[in-house]
């Protein structure tokens, strides 16, 4: 094994090409969907309330990985920096700053995409697992950094921030969770739509090729740095905002709800709901919310073990996550229509 | 002066369990291509095995025999069973696959051996070594171990058949299916290697962090940076930065103000980041020339 030894061979895809169209779900799916969503939080208990609450964020959350992974075929296991950077920049102009919630989000939508733009720089030269060390090493420097003594007047340190959950405005006869709900709801639309457009445009097509295949993208005058790094900023700018939401949600930010644990479960989500199909990370965001709960009901002492093994079963029935149910139902309906 | 000896001293101690662990996860990486996420927690369930043999009365020696055995053959068989059925799967898929093995053996071992803290026999001593009060005899036999161990793939690698088929398998293996080479059995062969060898840095490591399920945790990330930073290509270059990595981390935690325990990890993945930034391919990996 010389080290001037040459391998020359076709390198295996790292991200398989997902065509663009097949990268979302129809129309009168979509609303469909989209009807559910708006019913069912007015027969349910506050808790089930919450939960989807957090759904909607955790899904925000795996989009901006799918955007990164699915779409521009870059790999990233600092998903929860980015959460982390968008949770403390809400908490603390909330907290200390006595700024609006809704006003928060932007911010930190800002914030992060700048934090991940330049990430994404340094970043440009490494691919793979080189790329993967990269980010995981951002994931656990986080938690770290959040901890500083100099920063602690505003980070709370190790004990956290508590942040107040906002009321229903206008008077509207809402509880606290279903305002929050339906807030939630309202942006993860807005960025649904975003994503969906970002990737039908120039931009989203240059993601694709250099996804498909980087030097046939630049000889094609694809500006690769460039859209690699507005990959990593759109990525983390759209992870931000799940993070303030989570942050509001969850009415409690500390260095330690922001570990490589975090990025990995969205990690699994991405590839439970189907690397590069936008719709999934909403199933695949249920899959890393509902799952370990479940396990733990299934065996106390065993529920990472029965984790693994549900883990398993899902991608060996569906390796390719979600989408492929999505691709075989579409298959079955066209069937049906046809007779 | 002598601080800085000292801690590069104790640097190289550390080192050697970082490149025990990297060499493991290098010869899966030549074997399969992927990461082993779960490899830190073969490791440990390896470790525990030969611990609970020791507790009914064999012998320090024979458990290690058997526990490398027991390590070699379970490696086979979980490529078999749960990872040759995903070799046609993305490699994200790959990766969460990785994740599901290290949650099962993780609480596994947890739920056999709970997760109290237990002491762990060395067979080289614990005195200080040629009067250092840096490395001990343990220490200074862990390196030697891992240097041996080094020596031994060496010639496994350049001077058997199987060595070298092992070597054709991964670097083409169309090429090296055409010549009769199974190229699926050298991967299982690669699993069982790595699973051996990484029993044996789970061996050499836990009388240094003690037994328990999590033990791994750390000692993995560092191995996977040390992998990363020599290259995953090279077995040699796996070593030199695991030392290096434990070298870097004393000296961080020395030198750089403000560096308390908890600073080092990140520092010295930045580090090795930059390393990278620098020499993409690791300093003794070979570059990939890809075809167009």
């Amino acid at each position: 094994m010389s080290a001037a030894e040459e391998v020359v061979g076709e390198g295996h895809e790292a991200v398989e090409a997902v065509p663009k169209r097949a990268m979302t779900l129809g129309t009168g799916t979509s609303l469909l969907v989209l009807v559910v969503l708006l019913i069912v939080p007015v027969f349910v208990k506050n808790f089930i309330i919450f939960q989807m609450t957090m759904l909607l964020i955790y899904g925000l959350a795996v989009l901006a990985l799918n955007i990164l992974t699915g779409g521009s075929g870059q790999f990233s296991l600092g998903q929860s920096a980015f959460y982390a950077v968008g949770a403390y920049t809400s908490a603390v102009l909330m907290e200390h700053a006595n700024i609006n919630y809704a006003l928060t989000i932007p911010i930190s939508a800002t914030v992060c995409f700048g934090f991940g733009y330049l990430f994404g720089k340094p970043a440009l030269r490494l691919s793979g697992v080189y790329l993967a060390l990269a980010t995981f090493a951002l994931a656990t420097a986080m938690p770290q950094l959040l901890k500083l003594n100099f920063l602690e007047h505003w980070t709370g340190g190790v004990q956290g921030l508590v942040v107040t959950k906002p009321d229903a405005p206008f008077g509207l006869p809402m509880s606290q969770d279903m305002w929050l709900y339906y807030f939630t709801l309202l942006v993860t639309l807005a960025i649904y739509i975003f994503s969906v457009n970002l990737l039908r445009s120039r931009s989203g097509r240059a993601f694709m090729a250099i996804r498909d295949n980087e030097i046939a993208a630049s000889s094609m005058g694809v500006n690769v740095a460039r859209y690699k790094t507005l990959a990593f900023g759109v990525s983390a700018g759209i992870t931000g905002v799940a993070g303030s939401l989570g942050a509001i949600a969850v009415q409690f930010v500390a260095p330690d709800s922001y570990t490589i644990t975090l990025a990995i479960s969205l990690f699994l989500g991405m590839v439970v709901g189907g690397v590069g199909w936008l719709p999934g990370s909403f199933v695949g965001a249920a899959f890393i919310i509902f799952v370990p709960n479940m396990a733990e009901s299934i065996s106390k002492g065993l529920s990472g073990a029965v984790f693994g093994v549900l883990l398993f079963l899902v991608i060996y029935l569906v390796p390719h996550g979600a989408r492929q149910i999505a691709i075989l139902g579409q298959q079955f309906a066209d069937k049906l229509r046809r007779n | 002066m002598e601080l800085f000896t000292n801690q590069v001293l104790a640097g190289i101690a550390t080192g050697a369990i970082y490149a025990c662990m990297a060499l493991a996860v290098v010869m899966i990486y030549q074997a399969i291509d992927h990461l082993n996420f779960a490899q830190g927690e073969m490791a440990m369930f390896s470790t525990f095995i030969s611990w609970q043999l020791m507790q009914w009365g064999v012998s320090y020696w024979a458990a290690f025999i058997i526990t490398l055995a027991f390590s070699f053959v379970a490696g086979i068989a979980i490529e078999r069973i749960l990872f040759k059925p995903l070799a046609k799967a993305p490699v994200l898929t790959n990766v969460a696959g990785f994740i599901a093995l290290f949650a099962i053996i993780n609480s596994s071992a947890g739920l056999i051996w709970d997760f109290t803290i237990k002491q762990y026999p060395t067979p080289f001593g614990s005195s200080p070594f040629l009067g250092s009060q840096l490395i001990s005899t343990h220490q200074a036999g862990m390196i030697g171990v891992t240097v041996l161990l080094l020596l031994g793939l060496y010639f496994f690698f350049q001077y058997t058949r199987i060595g070298l088929a092992m070597r054709a398998a991964a670097s083409v293996p169309e090429s090296a299916r055409l010549v009769g080479i199974n190229t699926s059995w050298m991967i299982a062969l690669g699993w069982g290697m790595a699973t051996a060898i990484g029993a044996i840095a789970g061996m050499l490591i836990a009388p240094v962090v003690f037994l328990e399920p999590n033990m791994m945790g750390g000692v993995l990330i560092y191995g996977f940076a040390a992998a990363v930073l020599g290259g995953l290509t090279s077995p040699f270059g796996a070593v030199v930065g695991g030392f290096l990595v434990g070298v870097f981390e004393n000296l961080a935690g020395t030198y750089i103000p403000g560096v308390g325990n908890e600073l080092k990890l990140p520092i010295a993945l930045a580090l090795i980041i930059s390393v990278l930034v620098v020499k993409p391919a690791g300093l003794f990996g070979r570059q990939i020339v890809k075809r167009v």
